[in-house]
């Protein structure tokens, strides 16, 4: 089965559903699928759950589809400073899920290995543990958390052979894997496609089992926060 | 007189050992890498994957794909190693981290510990500070000792919604150090030119020793 697709537009060809629950990587603008939210935000696609640990920022990354109003519902970890996400929030126009980043990622890695829930003690306490069955295992308290398993996955690599193979680059690895791994289907977009048997099979980060539609593209790749030193004269 | 920004962080990097691995949270915590003890090794972990957090890059040189926690443009290390979000939290919640030095909004006399939100006004979000708190072998917060009205920050209980219950070990702010022990906090130190009725001055919460 061919896994490479022309364009973003075609790789989420007949995926799309008002209402679906999407699984998004990245952290920040860092890693971020650019391309397949744009072909979500032309599809038009409405109603969506989006699981991600940010928004992207005003105007660029999911930003752009909170701008549209596509998104019913953000399942995240930081709104941080974008500001119409914080605004649409306080409003009550979108709903908000907060997860704790740590558990954000083991409820998308738990998903997509079959495991449908797991105890952890993060945010035993607070407003994150109500309502949450609490059990003590070694005189300490944990809360249990669910699995996620998304409809879709959307996420990007650096580089990917035609079997769906895929290489990060550097900290833009963040949650491309775990999203990759909790969704039903999952389309990747990347810097290059390359022939299968090109990439050393010891370095690889996600293997194609969990890839089943690639696309690759030109990407913006735009920095939050440019921070600088100087150099020093010599 | 007291301690400003670049004191207290290197007031928080005398907490720093030989060998340890450490994270550092975003603002005065991020300032501490640049006041890392002559002599003492540590190895900075960033949650969004990677270890080994090296230097701001030159001009020219940003790499879109190298980023801390803080979304800001950082460079790699002969010893950097880089994962997934997934494993990065498994080594936080695993124990595998010694010590995080945190920024707060509030703490309270017992250890609990509020950073991510104020309700109805400002949303920032928990990011990964409740998977720390809750997992790494010591936590420091480094914060101011009173808000920009003059409240107290240093609290009998928080007021904000909790991003741990009994997470703090020890407190650095303008004004000194402190530590939680049974029934309340503890003077360690004092900042230069601060007097001990100021910091208690200062403190809503309970002082013992």
């Amino acid at each position: 089965m061919k896994k490479v697709y022309a364009s973003a537009d075609a790789a989420l060809d007949g995926l799309l559903k008002d209402g679906m629950l999407i699984a998004a990587g990245g952290f920040g603008l860092c890693g971020i699928p650019e391309l397949l939210i744009e072909a979500i935000l032309k599809a038009g696609t409405k109603d969506l759950t989006v699981v991600s640990n940010n928004c992207g920022v005003d105007g660029f990354g999911l930003g752009k589809l909170l701008d549209t109003r596509q998104i019913r519902k953000m399942v995240s970890s930081y709104v941080g400073e974008n500001a119409e996400f914080m605004r649409q929030y306080l409003s009550g126009e979108l709903e908000l899920e907060f997860n704790p980043q740590g558990t954000l990622a083991e409820r998308m890695r738990a998903g997509g290995a079959g495991i449908p829930g797991f105890y952890t003690r993060t945010g035993v306490g607070t407003v994150i543990a109500e309502g949450k069955d609490h059990k003590d295992f070694d005189g300490e308290t944990y809360i249990l958390e669910r699995g996620i398993v998304a409809d879709l996955s959307i996420v990007k690599g650096w580089k990917a052979d035609e079997s769906g193979n895929v290489v990060f680059r550097k900290t833009a690895r963040n949650f491309n894997v775990p999203a990759a791994k909790c969704g039903r289907i999952c389309v990747c977009e990347v810097e290059e496609i390359v022939p299968t048997g090109s990439l050393d099979p010891d370095a690889i980060h996600l293997p194609g089992i969990y890839v089943h539609r690639l696309v690759q593209g030109e990407h913006e790749k735009r920095i939050e926060q440019r921070t600088t030193r100087k150099k020093e004269a010599v | 007189m007291a301690w400003d920004r670049n004191q207290m962080a290197a007031r928080a990097a005398q907490e720093l050992q030989d060998g340890w691995y450490v994270n550092l949270g975003i603002g005065i915590p991020t300032l501490v890498a640049n006041y890392i003890p002559e002599g003492v090794h540590v190895t900075l972990q960033s949650e969004n994957g990677m270890l080994g957090i090296g230097p701001f890059p030159y001009e020219g040189e940003e790499d879109p794909d190298l980023i801390n926690a803080g979304k800001q443009t950082v460079t790699e290390l002969p010893q950097t190693a880089y994962f997934d979000s997934a494993e990065s939290f498994a080594m936080i919640r695993g124990g595998k981290i010694a010590m995080a030095i945190l920024g707060a909004m509030e703490v309270a006399e017992n250890g609990d510990l509020a950073n991510w939100m104020i309700p109805g006004k400002l949303v920032k979000g928990m990011g990964g500070a409740m998977d720390l708190v809750a997992g790494v072998g010591r936590v420091v917060v480094v914060m101011d000792h009173t808000s920009k009205h003059g409240e107290s920050k240093v609290l009998k209980a928080c007021t904000l919604p909790l991003t741990g219950q009994k997470v703090v070990n020890r407190i650095i702010t303008n004004l000194g150090v402190l530590d939680v022990v049974e029934g309340g906090l503890k003077i360690v130190e004092l900042a230069d030119g601060v007097s001990e009725a100021e910091l208690r001055a200062a403190t809503e919460a309970t002082i013992v020793g």
